[in-house]
C-alpha cells in the first residue's frame, strides 16, 4: 500500500481491508503516537466538509504529524479560477500526502494521475468515500467479531447513496446477506442487483420496516433527501416510513448495531440514541481510527 | 456486393469502409479526421441495405488503417467491413472489434464528471461489448450506446 494512492473502495483487495483494519485495532489501543513526526500532510477541501475534515485532523494531530490545507474553495486561488491541475501540481511541492475532497467525480482519481505524492480521497462527489466505507467496515467488525456470513440491513436512499453502494461492494468480498430497504423511487440500482446475482450472494427488497428486522446483525441507516423524489407528494407519503422508532427494536437481536454515516436528520428518532444498540457516534470516533492506519501505511510508517 | 461497390466508383488502391449506418456517417468521417485528409476520397449515405435499412458507404484512395485506429469507430458503426484494395482488387476484408479501452472519442454521460469540467482526454474501459456499455475511468458512471455522445 505504500506510496499507493486510495480513490475508490475497489483500490484495496480483501487482504488489504483486513490489514487496514488490523492496523486501526492497534491504533485505537494507542491512538497517540509520534510516528507521522516531521510529515506535512495537506487536506484540500474545495467543498466544505466539517466532520471528516476534522476526523483526519484529529487523526494527523494525535499522531504527531502537521496540517496545512483549506476547507473550502473560497479561501483558496480556486475562485480565482486555478485548476485542480495546477493547485495539485503546486501542493505537491509542500508535503508528503494529499487528502482531498472535491464536488466533481474523478476529481481525486484525476489527481493522483498528476502528482507522485499520494492521495487519499475524502470524497468526490457522489462517487467514492472509501474511508467511510473502511470505518464502516471497521464498525461492523469490532461490534460483531466478524466480517463473515453477517445479514446487513440497509435502509432508506439506496439509489443516490454512494456510502451504501461503497460498502455493499466491500462487504460483497465477506458472504454478506443484504437487506435492502428502501421506497421505490430510491431502490437499489440494478447494477448492483446484477453484481450481486452474479456473485451469488442472497439479497431481499423491501418497502418498510416489518419484523424482518429482527434478523439483522446490523441496520445501515441513511438519509431520505426531499429533493431526491420527483413526485413531492410520493415523498410527503414515505418520509416516515423509513423513521427508525425505539420501539422497533424490541425484537432484534441483543448483538446488533445501528449504523449511519451522518448527518442524521430525523431517520433515527432521538430515543434510539440511548440504546445500547446505537453504535453511530462510536463509528465516527472508529473514523479517527481507520484514518490513522490508512495515513501510516501510505506514507510507510508501520 | 462485390460488384456493387465496384460499380459505385472503384479506386486502384485503398480502403473501403462498407455498412456503416447513415446515421453514423459523419461520426465515422470525424472520429476517423476524414474531413482532414488530402486523399481522394467518396461518401455515399442513405444507400439502399438489407442488414442495416440505409447504409453509408466511403471510399479512400491511398489510405489504410492500423487496427487499433479503424476499431474506434466500432462503438458508432459495430458492423463495418473493411475492403483493402489493391490494384482495383479486393484483397482483403476485415470486420471492426470494440475495443478494451476507449480513449477520448466518446463524452462521459456524466455532467458532474472531472472530464466535462476540466481539459482532461477522457478514459473508459469496455465492461460490455455486447450491449456497448463504457465505464468511466475517472466517474466510474457508465455511458451506454444510447447515451453515447462522440467529442
Amino acid at each position: 500500500m505504500k506510496n499507493k494512492s486510495l480513490v475508490s473502495i475497489d483500490d484495496y483487495s480483501k487482504d488489504e481491508y483486513i490489514k487496514i483494519l488490523d492496523l486501526a485495532a492497534k491504533f485505537e489501543q494507542n491512538p497517540v503516537q509520534d510516528i507521522l513526526k516531521g510529515k506535512v500532510i495537506a487536506t484540500l477541501f474545495f467543498e466544505p466538509s466539517t466532520r471528516t475534515r476534522l476526523s483526519f485532523e484529529s487523526a494527523i494531530n494525535r499522531l504527531g504529524g502537521k496540517v496545512i490545507g483549506f476547507s473550502d474553495s473560497s479561501s483558496s486561488s480556486v475562485t480565482k479560477g486555478e485548476t485542480i491541475y495546477d493547485t495539485i501540481k503546486i501542493v505537491s511541492n509542500y508535503c508528503d500526502l494529499i487528502v482531498m475532497r472535491h464536488p466533481l467525480e474523478g476529481s481525486a482519481r484525476y489527481a493522483s494521475e498528476i502528482t507522485n505524492v499520494p492521495i487519499i480521497n475524502a470524497g468526490d462527489g457522489a462517487n467514492q468515500h472509501p474511508t467511510q466505507t473502511l470505518l464502516d467496515m471497521y464498525s461492523i467488525r469490532k461490534t460483531q467479531d466478524k466480517l463473515e456470513d453477517l445479514n446487513l440491513f440497509m435502509v432508506g436512499d439506496l439509489k443516490y447513496g454512494r456510502t451504501v453502494h461503497s460498502l455493499l461492494m466491500a462487504m460483497s468480498k465477506f458472504n454478506t446477506t443484504f437487506n435492502f430497504i428502501s421506497p421505490d423511487e430510491l431502490k437499489m440500482p440494478d447494477g448492483y442487483k446484477l453484481y450481486l446475482d452474479k456473485i451469488g450472494l442472497k439479497y431481499y427488497e423491501h418497502k418498510d420496516f416489518t419484523d424482518i428486522i429482527s434478523r439483522a446483525d446490523i441496520i445501515y441507516m441513511t438519509r431520505v433527501q426531499k429533493e431526491r423524489f420527483s413526485d413531492p407528494i410520493e415523498y410527503e407519503r414515505c418520509k416516515n416510513a423509513y423513521i427508525l422508532k425505539n420501539y422497533m427494536l424490541e425484537n432484534t437481536k441483543p448483538t446488533m448495531k445501528i449504523l449511519h454515516p451522518l448527518p442524521r436528520v430525523n431517520e433515527i428518532n432521538v430515543d434510539v440514541d440511548i440504546n445500547p444498540k446505537a453504535y453511530y457516534f462510536t463509528q465516527a470516533l472508529n473514523g479517527v481510527f481507520v484514518r490513522q492506519a490508512i495515513i501510516s501505511s501510505i506514507l510507510g510508517l508501520i | 456486393m462485390k460488384d456493387k461497390i465496384l460499380e459505385v466508383s472503384a479506386i486502384k488502391d485503398g480502403t473501403v469502409i462498407d455498412h456503416v449506418p447513415a446515421d453514423s456517417l459523419f461520426k465515422v468521417i470525424s472520429i476517423l479526421g476524414l474531413d482532414k485528409i488530402d486523399k481522394k476520397t467518396t461518401f455515399g449515405t442513405n444507400l439502399e441495405s438489407h442488414r442495416l435499412g440505409k447504409k453509408a458507404i466511403i471510399k479512400l484512395s491511398d489510405i489504410q488503417f492500423k487496427k487499433d485506429e479503424i476499431n474506434k469507430i466500432s462503438l458508432v458503426a459495430p458492423q463495418a467491413k473493411l475492403n483493402i484494395i489493391k490494384d482495383y482488387q479486393v484483397v482483403e476484408k476485415k470486420v471492426v472489434e470494440i475495443p478494451d479501452d476507449v480513449i477520448g472519442i466518446v463524452k462521459c454521460v456524466n455532467p458532474q464528471c472531472i472530464t466535462n469540467n476540466e481539459r482532461i482526454t477522457t478514459k473508459f474501459k469496455v465492461i460490455s461489448k455486447s450491449e456497448v456499455k463504457l465505464k468511466c475511468h475517472y466517474c466510474e458512471k457508465i455511458t451506454d450506446r444510447e447515451h453515447m455522445e462522440i467529442i
